[in-house]
């Protein structure tokens, strides 16, 4: 028997992110790395903890190795009870057939189940994409002053920005009247953020009448959301003030680790009051050498620093030799950088090796694109790597041939 | 084979007493964001040592703040794990208590019941105050093999009179069988075998000599038991290479702590052994950041710091913020501490939470470093 829960957590997180090209391409999305030392999902999983929600599902499907070990029994978040915690969930076989997740809704629809061991009033549905910190308590609060029968997370953007976004049209009260997914001519500026509070008893009837709808592609913005609205539920929008960035792009994911540096950053996680939970890796503290240079930068455990580094963010493990030189760059977990090599406007994921005097990437101010390296590569001594490239095995090997 | 390990926390407190007046020794902070004790705790998970009492006799509240379920050294456990062991008070007066003793041997009296129903094969006891990497795997192996009553770790060293006064020398035929115990002699320079501090024997023997030591009013653990029986009993030297900091001055806490920073090897060898990491109380602290204009160079950095001035050869502490135009040089700043904008400290152990205000300039040297105590403003 479990105990009873107010509020359950779903965490959509099977996505492929494929517009990370090499960085999704062994990982999940959510598992990527971000600031330094965290990954994508802590973020989501932090704020369940801080707003008080200790049971969450994690909906995966793509590439799950590493996620599925990130996460193991959620002992990082606070997150290893006996009657609540993580779990992961994957698709699985069922006497009926076995069937992968078909769309949001599917996933979430296949793991009823799980939801109702705990008989939860309410579910919060969150995706493993973003970077935010946000307090679902209070989202769980209006939810209730309401009276509502779904309440959608949205944020304020620029209206040039909102044919990007599934649009929220309101009245005055908050209450959603329309809902229009990247709509040409938007009305209003309130995007929907994909956090989404429903009662557990109209979430379970929606979601059984759109599995029966074999002309449904099982989708929360493009079938669940419309099909509650035209029906007349009482579904409100509730806007979010502060960060929150979609990290689906290689430019935004650089942004996003940029947005962490500063001496008052635009996103800051420095609040003691709202931390950012991830595993931890013990690794000795950094050393910084005698030939050490960084300024405006972000370093973490384990790191060696014996050359420059400016306005970039490191992640643990990274050793940076005498003579070479970062700039504008975010380097994952235990790369090395060569003596003498230089690295400008580039994201280089983990385990990988640039040799000595190797050049990767092009000055930020030329107007140059990121140029981005995959893992556990090694890459030789006096390498060009122009930028804009997306370097992995293929590219290397290429690269070599074209040489002989 | 299987080893319960045993920890004293509060043993040679008086070594150092600036940093431990509100703490154990086992709980004094080390190397940016180590204890003491995780060091010992490492070795002794690293060793697959899952079963582990910390005996503590007083001011131990910072050391179950650190340790907490154990679960950041997988200690805690259902079966087996860490446990605190405070002295045993009973509405009735102990007379262990009143004596208020922290050697080892009165320590071991005291919860001479918690012993007594140790399942485990060996026991390995271990004090806090000598930082290193080892793997007690060996240690215990050997003590089989020569089928010793008690094997003790040593270190083979080169010394002064003044560092012999605060060691146990050991002296052993070529078995390695130990033939002589001077502890802390008056008048000794040059090479000799110095106690780590670390002592392997089987449970049940361990029990003998609590239950002797009770009997006869025994209280030290080197001369009661060690010395009295090196004479007919198989005790025996495990000689230790390898990086070994006994800290046992409050320079020498100086000392041992700069050495991190001058010597590569140090580091190495205390937290890069392969398989063997140092575990930790995990903080979830951010990355430092390093602000634009600052410059530090030579020196360890632990994560959640804000660096905006100069840092030059000092150990850094989580979440210490170094001002603009501050310079810190051949320091320690522990954990949280504020140096204010254009402060200039040289020397300087500051301990915890302390506050240096803008534009001070604090200097002490290098055989005696200034120190700042636990939340002090200056």
């Amino acid at each position: 028997m479990y105990k009873k829960q107010e509020c359950v957590a779903m965490l959509l997180a099977g996505g492929q992110g494929s517009r990370l090209y090499t960085l999704t391409e062994k990982t999940a999305k959510p598992a990527v790395r971000f600031g330094g030392k965290y990954r994508i999902i802590d973020f989501p999983l932090s704020n369940c903890v801080n707003s008080g929600i200790y049971t969450v599902g994690v909906l995966t499907q793509y590439q799950p190795l590493q996620l599925n070990e990130y996460i193991g029994n959620g002992q990082p978040w606070d997150l290893d009870r006996g009657q609540s915690g993580v779990m992961v969930l994957p698709p699985y076989q069922a006497k009926s057939g076995a069937d992968w997740y078909k769309g949001t809704a599917n996933a979430i629809y296949q793991n009823f189940n799980f939801i109702d061991r705990y008989d939860p009033d309410y579910v919060l549905i969150l995706s493993g994409d973003h970077i935010y910190k946000m307090d679902y308590a209070k989202m769980l609060k209006a939810h209730k002053d309401k009276g509502a029968d779904c309440t959608i997370a949205v944020l304020e953007v620029p209206l040039e920005e909102a044919s990007r976004f599934g649009i929220m049209n309101t009245d005055d009260e908050l209450r959603i009247t329309e809902f229009e997914e990247k709509p040409k001519h938007p009305k209003s500026t309130k995007a929907s953020m994909g956090i989404y509070i429903f009662n557990t008893s109209v979430l379970r009837d929606y979601l059984e009448a759109d599995e029966a709808d074999p002309n449904s592609s099982k989708d929360f913005g493009k079938n669940v959301i419309p099909k509650m609205l035209a029906d007349g539920l009482k579904m409100y929008a509730y806007p979010f003030r502060g960060y929150w960035k979609d990290v689906g792009t290689i430019d935004s994911l650089w942004e996003a680790n940029m947005d962490l540096v500063g001496e008052q950053p635009i996103f800051d996680l420095r609040d003691r009051d709202w931390r950012i939970y991830s595993r931890n890796t013990s690794e000795a503290p950094h050393f910084v050498g005698e030939y050490a240079k960084v300024s405006n930068s972000l370093i973490t455990e384990g790191c060696t620093i014996e050359g420059i580094v400016e306005n970039s963010v490191l992640a643990s493990g990274v050793k940076v030799c005498r003579g070479a030189y970062i700039k504008d760059s975010v380097i994952m977990s235990n790369v090395t950088i060569g003596e003498g090599s230089t690295v400008n406007y580039s994201i280089i994921d983990e385990n990988t090796v640039i040799g000595a005097g190797s050049v990767v990437g092009r000055a930020k101010a030329s107007g140059e694109k990121i140029a981005v390296i995959g893992s556990d590569l090694s890459i030789k001594p006096a390498t060009n790597i122009p930028s804009g490239e997306m370097v992995d095995a293929a590219w290397l090997a290429n690269e070599n041939k074209s040489k002989n | 084979m299987s080893a319960y390990g045993i920890i004293f926390s509060n043993i040679h407190d008086s070594h150092i007493p600036e940093l431990t007046r509100l703490r154990t020794i086992a709980s004094v902070p080390f190397a940016c964001r180590y204890r003491f004790i995780d060091f010992t705790l490492s070795n002794m998970v690293n060793s697959n040592i899952y079963n582990i009492s910390v005996i503590t006799n007083y001011n131990y509240q910072s050391l179950m703040d650190h340790i907490g379920s154990g679960k950041d050294w997988d200690l805690a456990r259902r079966s087996g794990g860490i446990k605190l062991l405070p002295p045993n008070i009973t509405a009735f007066a102990n007379p262990y208590i009143q004596n208020a003793s922290n050697s080892r041997l009165d320590s071991l009296k005291s919860v001479s019941a918690s012993l007594s129903r140790i399942k485990d094969d060996y026991v390995v006891l271990s004090d806090c105050d000598v930082i290193c990497n080892v793997d007690f795997t060996d240690m215990i192996r050997y003590h089989q093999e020569t089928g010793a009553d008690m094997t003790i770790a040593v270190k083979n060293v080169e010394m002064t009179s003044e560092q012999a006064k605060s060691n146990v020398i050991f002296r052993s035929d070529e078995s390695g069988r130990i033939t002589e115990v001077i502890p802390y002699p008056a008048d000794f320079s040059g090479e000799a075998d110095i106690s780590l501090n670390m002592i392997v024997m089987s449970t049940s023997y361990l029990n003998h000599l609590v239950l002797e030591a009770q009997t006869r009013g025994y209280t030290s653990l080197t001369r009661d038991i060690i010395a009295r029986t090196s004479g007919y009993k198989n005790n025996r030297i495990y000689r230790c290479d390898g990086y070994f900091a006994a800290i046992t001055s409050f320079a020498d806490y100086y000392k041992h702590s700069m050495e991190l920073i001058e010597k590569p090897w140090v580091r190495e060898s205390l937290f890069n052994v392969k398989s063997r990491p140092v575990y930790t109380k995990v903080r979830n602290s951010t990355p430092t950041y390093y602000a634009a204009g600052s410059a530090a160079k030579n020196s360890m950095i632990a994560d959640g710091c804000f660096i905006e001035g100069t840092v030059e050869n000092s150990i850094i502490f989580r979440g210490v913020k170094i001002g603009r135009n501050a310079t810190v040089r051949n320091s320690i700043i522990m954990q949280d501490t504020i140096v204010g904008d254009g402060a200039f400290l040289n020397c300087v152990i500051a301990d915890k939470n302390a506050v240096i205000r803008d534009q001070r300039m604090l200097s002490g040297a290098e055989t005696q470093p200034f120190y700042v105590s636990k939340g002090k403003m200056i």
